[in-house]
């Protein structure tokens, strides 16, 4: 702020307190006099209830001067006319980092300890599974729900089904860099309704048989075979799911597969490196890591 | 001066209202107006897209403050679950800013790129779908209605009135950009760019 808005600031806030100042003693002055009730005779209400100007109630009073004071203290205290904060040198910038600072002092060599650790050896561990337990709530519930049992496009973390690889290291990667993955839209390349209705089929069918004998099993494995591979198996490499299995991400009803056909999918797993640093995150891999074991 | 002159007379009353009530805003906000940290946009912020702005405006119909903030302060408790605290230059571009005043939701200043597009139309569903205990409504008549880009145009060109420096390419190419967009596509491309210009640690 410049130096005229300083003096602008100061000059209406000081009038201000010093008005509320002369306001009490004015009205304090003012006592009801005798006088004063013959004049309000005209102001009778009800017979007998009569307006006057009493005296303010002395503990309302005092309380005023008081707060008019600490008002004082307060203004020369803590930044209020002047950037530089103040007599306390009071700045909220400075509050928060020495609040961060002492809770990096304090928990800091919890986090670093943990974050030194194998997630292997941190799984055995009750504390910092307590800890990741925290974590997981705040940052992955949303998602994932509170029971890690995932939604519809979101994946359990709970079963042996793991997209992108269910290896400490996979999971760790997944957290810190995030995961996109993209089934293309195909709708346009199938020829008509029953050409895709015949792959939805096909495909719904894999985890019973890979049916060789369908028009659909050409197309699988001109299109599909690159990411989900000749059995259907998946690839982790590039999140593709596994279509030979009873796990289906997006949902297992025709409308869902037929869905992920024609319009494609997109699933997102945000990256946590800038949210939560690498220790936070290995604690969190132990956490996700314990639940499928 | 005495108090029957001021009880009786209501033209003076008045006056002495307006003046006594004027102090506050007079001391603590006309000063913002001339601080360039309230005033000038922090790097990367920039007005809001065609899309975003749209966005912006259904956020600000469906009541969305009335649950969410837009304001995460300086403590450390909220940083460590929302991201870096907010700052006065993120806000220059809201006319008016959605701070909000009540936390029945999450505080959704750093909502963007938190969840994916996907999260938030099943979300905007019906969010029991993802979060099974979650008592926000759902909003499905946002998939079903399309954004007006004569009205975005109409908008964007009264901000740029007002003095934000919006482009007049930018405005000829706004209901263009909007074409074909629910504003369901417009509150996702809204709230995936909250606070996104201060996102690292």
């Amino acid at each position: 702020m410049s130096a005229g808005w300083t003096w602008y600031v100061l000059i209406m806030t000081l009038a201000s307190v010093a008005a509320c100042f002369w306001l009490i003693v004015w009205t304090n002055r003012q006592r009801a006099s005798e006088s004063e009730i013959a004049a309000s005779e005209a102001h009778v209400w009800d017979e007998d209830i009569r307006e006057l100007n009493n005296p303010l109630p002395m503990w309302w009073l005092w309380s005023f001067i008081i707060t008019l004071v600490w008002g004082i203290g307060y203004f020369v205290m803590y930044p209020s006319f002047s950037d530089t904060g103040g007599l306390l040198g009071w700045s909220q910038e400075a509050q928060y980092e020495a609040q961060v600072a002492a809770a990096e002092e304090r928990y800091g060599p919890i986090f670093a300890s943990y974050g030194a650790m194998a997630v292997e050896e941190l799984v055995d561990d009750p504390k910092a599974m307590n800890i990741g337990a925290s974590l997981y709530a705040n940052y992955c519930s949303q998602c994932h729900g509170a029971n890690a049992l995932g939604a519809a496009g979101f994946p359990n973390l709970t079963d042996d089904t793991w997209n992108w690889g269910g290896s400490p290291a996979n999971i760790e990667y997944a957290i810190t860099n995030g995961r996109n993955a993209t089934m293309p839209a195909l709708g346009a390349v199938f020829a008509s309704d029953e050409a895709i209705n015949e792959m939805v089929r096909y495909v719904r069918n894999m985890a019973n048989e890979m049916d060789t004998t369908s028009p659909a099993h050409a197309t699988y494995m001109q299109l599909c075979v690159a990411c989900h591979g000749p059995t259907g198996q998946g690839m982790q490499a590039v999140g593709a799911p596994s279509l030979a299995d009873d796990v289906w991400l997006y949902g297992s009803s025709e409308s869902a597969v037929r869905k992920s056909f024609v319009a494609g999918r997109n699933g997102v797993m945000p990256a946590h490196m800038n949210m939560l640093g690498s220790d936070r995150i290995r604690i969190l891999s132990a956490y996700i890591y314990s639940l499928s074991r | 001066m005495n108090h029957e002159k001021v009880e009786k007379n209501i033209g003076i009353m008045a006056i002495l209202i307006v003046l006594v009530i004027s102090i506050g805003g007079l001391v603590e906000i006309v000063p913002l107006m001339a601080s360039s940290a309230a005033t000038e946009p922090l790097e990367g912020i920039r007005p809001y897209p065609a899309l975003q702005l749209a966005g912006r405006d259904i956020y600000v119909r469906e009541g969305c403050y009335v649950c969410h903030s837009q304001q995460i302060r300086p403590f450390r408790s909220e940083t460590e679950r929302y991201g870096p605290y907010s700052v006065a230059g993120e806000f220059v571009y809201d006319r008016p800013f959605q701070f909000g005043s009540k936390r029945t939701g999450p505080d959704l200043a750093r909502v963007g790129k938190r969840y994916s597009d996907e999260w938030h139309r099943i979300h905007f569903m019906n969010p029991r779908d993802l979060v099974p205990e979650s008592n926000m409504p759902g909003y499905p008549w946002l998939a079903s209605n399309d954004v007006d880009g004569e009205l975005v145009t109409r908008k964007m060109r009264a901000l740029q009135r007002l003095g934000d420096p919006y482009s007049d390419e930018e405005i000829a190419a706004a209901a263009a950009a909007v074409a074909g967009r629910t504003e369901l596509d417009a509150i996702i491309a809204y709230l995936q760019n909250l606070g996104t210009a201060r996102s690292a640690r």
